[in-house]
């Protein structure tokens, strides 16, 4: 399955880019789990997520929780705690 | 009901005269202003730059407005928020609402400010004179919109 993962804010900045197209292993079918699968991938993803606290995550524009299962193509999109307003 | 998220800034006079135009069911024009603010945390800030999600955005706001228009009697809804590079004494944000009674307008206008400040995708970093850096949420915001939960709905 290929996801296309956005980063957002602070995430953005700690992975120096702002999105990445990504085969995921089969294993892999929820957002948790594409968190956690990123988090030990290595560079660059190993120490940015570390880095930001709480993230927060999205699928296809809505927001999301760990358990919010994957689609084949989906948009996943990892940022912090929202601050606008 | 409408909801812009733009670079501009806007003009709230002319936006809440627009939003009763020519609708005499209107009888309660309540809103809100985010202004920028040249003090954050002790530090002082030269200016600020908001980040957004283009698509998610949108589409959170307009759920925002959705519910709070299952919450109360709305007649009519405005929502400004800018993006790009905001100075100190500049507009932020435009939460408009537009009823029959002020009781709806208020109440509403509260609600959409709360919840847009948790669940809309806009991230602010400040310049000040130690570098940028990213606003850190507050307790305050997500307990504001928690208050809501608890509340049971109106209508």
């Amino acid at each position: 399955m290929k996801v296309v993962v956005l980063y957002f804010a602070r995430l953005k900045d700690a992975m120096g880019r702002s999105r990445d197209e990504i085969e995921v292993p089969t294993q892999v079918t929820t957002v948790g789990e594409l968190r956690a699968w990123l988090a030990q991938r290595g560079a660059p993803w190993q120490a940015a997520f570390a880095e930001v606290r709480s993230l927060r995550a999205a699928v296809d524009q809505s927001m999301a929780g760990d358990a919010t299962r994957l689609r084949d193509g989906a948009e996943v999109a990892f940022f912090p705690p929202v601050t606008g307003g | 009901m409408s909801v812009r998220v733009q670079r501009e800034d806007f003009d709230a006079g002319q936006e809440l005269t627009a939003l009763r135009a020519a609708n005499p069911r209107v009888g309660a024009v309540a809103s809100f202003i985010g202004v920028a603010r040249d003090l954050n945390e002790n530090r002082a800030v030269l200016a600020m730059t908001l980040e957004h999600y283009p698509g998610m955005t949108e589409r959170a706001l307009e759920d925002i407005v959705r519910q709070a228009c299952e919450r109360w009697d709305i007649i009519d809804v405005l929502i400004i928020h800018r993006i790009g590079t905001i100075l100190p004494l500049e507009q932020i944000v435009l939460v408009a609402v537009a009823s029959a009674h002020r009781h709806d307008a208020f109440e509403a206008c509260r609600y959409l400010i709360d919840y847009l400040k948790t669940d809309a995708p806009f991230w602010k970093k400040e310049q000040t004179n130690e570098g940028a850096q990213w606003v850190e949420s507050r307790a305050g915001d997500e307990q504001a919109r928690a208050a809501w939960e608890r509340d049971r709905p109106r209508k």
